[in-house]
C-alpha cells in the first residue's frame, strides 16, 4: 500500500484548472520532488493534500483511507500531514519556540513538562537550541525557516510537505536548510517537495514529476528525469532550467 | 576644500547641516511674526475687552477650577467602566459578524444591523433614546439611574465603532498565518484565538487609542440626560458668575488629558509604520 496517493485530482479557481487529473503515488520513507515552471500547479496540489484547498474532483488517499471525502474533518489529517511554506508564516507575537508547542499544546494529550522536554530536543537535533526564545524576527532567514519546519515536526506528522522553501532565501541561506530536508530524508520521513533547487532534487530525490499546466507531464527517478527525459516540454524545461 | 577637512564633515553632511540651520531660521521667524500678529491684532478687535472679560477671567477660573476638577472625577468614572465594556463587546461584535457557521448565521445578521445602526445615528440622539426612553418604563431605583442608561448608550455606539476597527485589524493578518495554522492541525478557533487575534489587536491598539480619547470628550454628552459632570458643572458656573470662563476652564482640563493621549496615540501609530517598513 502507498502512503499516499492522488487519483486523477482536479484543482479549480474559477474558469482556470489549476490541477487537470494528477495521479501520484508516494511510497513510504519516499521523498518525491515536483519540478516545473511557476504557475504549473506544484504548490496548490501540495495545498490540496493538506486540505487546505478543497478539490473539485478525484480521491486523495492517506494509508489506503480517503481524505478528501467533503466533510471531513480536516483537523485530524492535519496534524499527520506538515506542511512548511516559501514564506517561513512563522507566527510574528510567539517567541520560536512558542511556535512549535503551539500546536501540540492544542491537541495532544501529553503533559506540558514532557513537550516542552520533547520540543526542545528537536530544536537542539537542528541546531536551533540557542535561538529557541529568539522571536522570528531575530532570527535570520534559513533560521526562521529551520524553525518553520521544527514547528512542522512537533506535530510528529507521518508525512511532510515542502512548498519551495527555499526560494525565499538569501543564496547563501539555502544550503542549511536543504540540510535539514536529507536528515529528514535519512530518518525515514515521507516528504513531497514543490521545488525549483534542480541540482537538489537531482541529487536527493527518489522521484521526480515534471508538471505542467496542472498535469504531471513526466515522472521517474532522477536519472530518468534528468539524464533521459522522453517528453519535449520536459527536455525543454530543464534546458532552461539547468542552464 | 580646507573647510570640509576642517570640520571633519563630508561634503553632504556639510550641505545637510546648511540645511538644517536655513529650515531653523525661517521656521523660527514665521512662528514669531505669527505670534506678535496676534498679540497685535487680536487685542485691537472692537470686541476684545468683552471677551477677554467673559471668556478670559482669572478670578472667575480661580474660584471654579477646584469644582470643575471635582464635577471632572465624575466623567473620569462614566469612563472607566465604559471602556473595558466597550472593549468586550466591541470584540464580541467583530467576532459575530466574522462567524461561519450557519447556526452561528442570526450573529451575523446581528452583528451587521448592530454596527449599521448605532454608527447611523448622532450619538447624542442614542443617548436621548436611551437615555430617557428606558428610565421611561418606569425602572424601580437605581434602575432609572441616567449614569447607567447614559453609559449604555456610550457603550452601544462605541462598541460599533470598536467593532469595526477590530474586524479591519483581523483582515489585516495576512492569509498565510491562517494557512500555517491551520495546517498545524489547529481548529478555527484556535486559530483565531492563538494566531490572528493577537496580532490583529496589536495592529489596531492606536487606532483603539483614538476612539478612547473620542470616548472621553463624548461623556460630557451624558450631561444632557442628568448626570453632572464638567460640563454641566461648567454651565451651572456660568450662570452663576454671567461669565463663560467655567468653560475655558473645562476645556483646559480636557485639554491636560487628551494631549497626552493624542501624543501617545500619535507616536504608536508612528512607531508602528516604521515597523510596516
Amino acid at each position: 500500500m502507498q502512503k499516499l496517493e492522488l487519483h486523477s485530482v482536479i484543482k479549480k479557481f474559477g474558469d482556470s484548472t489549476v490541477c487537470n487529473g494528477i495521479n501520484l503515488n508516494v511510497e513510504q520513507g519516499q521523498m518525491v520532488c515536483l519540478i516545473g515552471a511557476s504557475g504549473a500547479g506544484k504548490s496548490t496540489l501540495l495545498r490540496c493534500i493538506n486540505l487546505l484547498e478543497p478539490i473539485e474532483d478525484g480521491e486523495i488517499f492517506l494509508d489506503g483511507e480517503d481524505i478528501s471525502l467533503p466533510g471531513l474533518n480536516p483537523q485530524n489529517v492535519r496534524s499527520k500531514i506538515g506542511m512548511v511554506f516559501q514564506s517561513f508564516n512563522l507566527f510574528p507575537h510567539m517567541t520560536a519556540f512558542e511556535n512549535a508547542i503551539l500546536a501540540p499544546k492544542r491537541t495532544s494529550k501529553l503533559s506540558k513538562t514532557q513537550l516542552k522536554s520533547e520540543i526542545e530536543i528537536l530544536f537542539e537535533r537542528f541546531d536551533l537550541a540557542e535561538r529557541m526564545h529568539n522571536y522570528p524576527d531575530q532570527l535570520s532567514g534559513g533560521q526562521q525557516q529551520r524553525v518553520a519546519i521544527v514547528r512542522a515536526l512537533a506535530m510528529k506528522p507521518e508525512v511532510m510537505l515542502f512548498d519551495e522553501i527555499t526560494s525565499a532565501l538569501d543564496p547563501q541561506l539555502v544550503g542549511e536548510v536543504l540540510d535539514v530536508l536529507l536528515q529528514l530524508k535519512k530518518q525515514g520521513m515521507t516528504m513531497v517537495l514543490a521545488t525549483h533547487e534542480m541540482q537538489f532534487a537531482r541529487q536527493a530525490a527518489d522521484k521526480i514529476c515534471f508538471l505542467k499546466d496542472g498535469k504531471i507531464v513526466e515522472e521517474g527517478s532522477a536519472t530518468k528525469i534528468f539524464n533521459h527525459p522522453k517528453q519535449a516540454e520536459t527536455k525543454a524545461f530543464l534546458a532552461r532550467a539547468l542552464k | 576644500m580646507k573647510n570640509d577637512k576642517a570640520a571633519g564633515m563630508t561634503r553632504r553632511e556639510q550641505y545637510e547641516q546648511q540645511q538644517r540651520r536655513r529650515s531653523l531660521i525661517i521656521a523660527a521667524i514665521s512662528t514669531i511674526f505669527v505670534i506678535v500678529a496676534i498679540v497685535i491684532f487680536v487685542p485691537m478687535t472692537p470686541g476684545w475687552e468683552k471677551v477677554q472679560k467673559s471668556f478670559f477671567n482669572g478670578t472667575v477660573l480661580a474660584k471654579t477650577f477646584p469644582k470643575l476638577l471635582d464635577a471632572f472625577t465624575v466623567n473620569i468614572m462614566i469612563f472607566a467602566w465604559s471602556a473595558p465594556a466597550i472593549a468586550v463587546l466591541g470584540l464580541m461584535i467583530a467576532l459575530a459578524r466574522d462567524a461561519k457557521s450557519p447556526a452561528l448565521f442570526p450573529l451575523r445578521i446581528f452583528g451587521a444591523a448592530f454596527t449599521d445602526i448605532f454608527r447611523g445615528v448622532p450619538v447624542i440622539l442614542t443617548v436621548y433614546l436611551i437615555g430617557f426612553g428606558i428610565p421611561g418604563l418606569g425602572l424601580p431605583r437605581p434602575w432609572n439611574s441616567p449614569f447607567i442608561w447614559g453609559s449604555l448608550a456610550l457603550i452601544l455606539t462605541y462598541s460599533a465603532y470598536v467593532a469595526e476597527i477590530f474586524r479591519a485589524g483581523i483582515d489585516s493578518v495576512h492569509p498565510s498565518q491562517r494557512s500555517a495554522a491551520l495546517s498545524l492541525g489547529l481548529s478555527e478557533r484556535q486559530v483565531m484565538r492563538d494566531v490572528i487575534l493577537p496580532q490583529a489587536v496589536r495592529n489596531v491598539v492606536p487606532s483603539q487609542m483614538n476612539m478612547l480619547i473620542a470616548l472621553q470628550k463624548d461623556v460630557s454628552l451624558l450631561s444632557f440626560i442628568g448626570p453632572v459632570e464638567i460640563f454641566r458643572q461648567a454651565g451651572v458656573y456660568k450662570s452663576l458668575f454671567a461669565n463663560f470662563t467655567p468653560y475655558v476652564g473645562a476645556a483646559i482640563i480636557f485639554l491636560i488629558v487628551t494631549i497626552p493621549a493624542t501624543r501617545y496615540a500619535d507616536y504608536l501609530m508612528a512607531r508602528q509604520m516604521r515597523e510596516r517598513r
